[in-house]
């Protein structure tokens, strides 16, 4: 085959909506847009264990603790098969990691937001999780194979953890009156950041068309963005939580919610790494990645004695 | 004194569980960081059923009983106004020399050593302690041994491999292997000495005779050092007063951590 058929071949299989397999062959933006958006992925779980990761040991109940400790145990696992994904596109994990801790590859910025009380932990689930899952639902249907297959079950433990951020909430704003407080001041600093979460608008979204033609997206960001505005507005009301928009209106032609302007230079910043805390969660993992070399060439180390041994002993015999 | 031994088994396993949490989202390795956590999660769940039983067993006291069970006002609060104790309250709302957790399971992570270090002791222990309290007279603490039985069993696995890929793995990683081991070797044991409640327990066939534990965990370490290339600590002075609620500094912290939330917003639902 020449490698316009090659392109022919690949054309026909994303027509047909058939999954891409890592054998199969692909044009190089492809492979490189996977490489970038599934690396982001991995890298916004690992990172994104760090907010949460903040309030384990100070968690209200021992109950909740272990909700807590389960959660962040999932976001480990969803970076782990992501990287595995990734991996299948021909580079390394360390190489991943490598570009993260370069400050190359980036993460989502939510997780550049401090959490101040424990009602971020409801709020981080109810609507970052939230968003996350209306991001990530139409990758089920991605054109990748590895890609689509770790999205189902990352979209499955990742609908639990909302529902246990709602429920959080939920039980906040029951409670007393410094408790609601909580659920408000939480819900006003996680607002905002959470409709950023699906990135700039369509206009400026440089990568928004190629990336729906090879279904690595299937809806652009200002649809995504409308379609949780809507959801999560109705489930404010059943908290009893008000919206941080003041001009957010029912538009009764369009059947959905007009909401305020998005203020795409803190965006912007906290991309560029001027949030609350890139330079804390960087270090950190940094920190985590630098001290453990040791212990990962321990590993190495001995597995390797253990191995030599296993031959002389085959040897010997 | 099935209370106080009920809860002695569950501050071990709030503890070192706590210990263990603190790693989520900093560990080495991605998978060890989710093996840890999981360990994390078994010891929890086990103080979590402990901590059930003994909210169960101090609400079934006399009422005066109630009253001087433990120094902590939140709980002598709770008793005046007539409401039962939870597990929440048994680990949230008791002061620090009301803890009776060995000082091992509270000392500081410091590095992977340290962490691997401590957490052999212990699960070398646990595994014989849940094989022998799994005979208990006691129904509730015979079920809940037999369940972490199966967990202490992986623990051990998990930690003596450990052990002995840091021990015969780098000359660096040998050497922070044998330090961890010796600085921790002095808080070995007071697991094998057994309080008033321990003592109590073993002669009514509910609690296990951890003197008798001693020489099974000593051999099990010595081979598991010998695997991994490392020298036996010389034998010397040992650390004491967990049981007793004498403590190491650690614990403060610990709980002023762990203890925030309920301290500072009492008798609220989360």
């Amino acid at each position: 085959m020449t490698v316009h058929s090659f392109q022919e071949h690949f054309d026909n299989l994303i027509d047909r909506e058939i999954t891409i397999e890592p054998k199969d062959w692909m044009p190089d933006d492809y492979r490189k847009t996977l490489i970038r958006q599934i690396s982001q992925h991995a890298h916004s779980e690992i990172i994104g264990m760090l907010p949460e990761g903040n309030w384990i040991t100070r968690a209200p109940s021992l109950r909740r603790k272990s909700v807590l400790l389960a959660k962040v145990q999932d976001e480990a696992g969803h970076g782990l098969y992501l990287y595995s994904a990734a991996e299948t596109l021909g580079v390394t994990r360390d190489d991943l990691y490598d570009q993260l801790h370069s400050g190359k590859a980036k993460y989502s910025s939510i997780f550049n937001y401090p959490t101040l009380t424990w009602a971020d932990m409801g709020a981080i689930g109810w609507l970052v999780d939230g968003a996350a899952i209306m991001n990530q639902v139409p990758l089920c249907r991605t054109s990748y194979g590895p890609y689509a297959r770790a999205m189902v079950r990352v979209c499955k433990e990742e609908s639990f953890h909302q529902r246990q951020g709602f429920e959080i909430m939920l039980t906040l704003s029951k409670g007393t009156e410094v408790q609601r407080k909580m659920a408000q001041d939480a819900f006003n600093r996680w607002w905002w950041p959470s409709l950023m979460m699906f990135g700039p608008p369509d206009a400026e979204s440089p990568h928004t068309e190629q990336s729906v033609r090879w279904r690595i997206k299937r809806m652009t960001n200002d649809e995504l963005r409308q379609k949780f505005i809507d959801v999560t507005v109705e489930q404010a009301k059943i908290l009893g939580l008000t919206v941080p928009d003041k001009n957010l209106k029912w538009n009764e032609e369009r059947g959905s919610y007009d909401s305020g302007a998005i203020n795409w230079e803190e965006f912007w910043n906290v991309v560029k790494g001027n949030g609350p805390c890139n330079k804390q969660r960087l270090e950190t993992r940094k920190k985590a990645w630098d001290e453990g070399k040791w212990v990962r060439d321990a590993a190495m180390a001995n597995a390797e004695k253990r191995k030599q041994r296993k031959e002389k002993a085959a040897q010997a015999a | 004194m099935k209370l106080a031994y009920t809860l002695r088994l569950a501050d071990d396993a709030l503890i070192i569980g706590h210990r263990l949490s603190e790693w989520c989202g900093h560990g080495p390795i991605l998978e060890q960081d989710i093996a840890l956590t999981n360990t994390a999660l078994d010891h929890l769940g086990r103080a979590r059923s402990l901590y059930q039983y003994a909210a169960q067993q101090f609400n079934e006291l006399p009422e005066a009983e109630k009253q001087t069970a433990f120094t902590s006002v939140a709980i002598q609060n709770l008793v005046n106004a007539g409401a039962a104790v939870s597990e929440d309250d048994m680990a949230f709302l008791r002061d620090g020399w009301d803890f009776r957790n060995t000082l091992l399971v509270e000392q500081p992570n410091i590095d992977w050593a340290y962490t691997v270090a401590r957490a052999f002791y212990f699960d070398t222990y646990n595994y014989f302690f849940c094989s022998a309290l799994k005979n208990s007279a006691d129904t509730t603490l015979a079920a809940i041994a037999e369940k972490s039985l199966k967990e202490a069993t992986y623990h051990l696995r998990w930690s003596s491999e450990w052990v002995v890929r840091l021990g015969d793995g780098t000359d660096e990683s040998h050497e922070r292997m044998q330090k961890a081991i010796n600085e921790l070797w002095s808080y070995t044991g007071e697991m094998f000495v057994a309080s008033d409640a321990e003592k109590a327990m073993a002669d009514q066939g509910i609690g296990v005779d951890v003197s008798k534990l001693k020489s099974l965990w000593m051999q099990r370490v010595q081979e598991t050092l010998a695997d991994a290339t490392l020298a036996m600590p010389q034998a010397g002075w040992m650390q004491q007063g967990g049981k007793d609620g004498r403590h190491s500094e650690n614990l403060g912290y610990i709980l002023t951590e762990l203890q925030f939330m309920q301290r500072a917003y009492p008798g609220m639902e989360w």
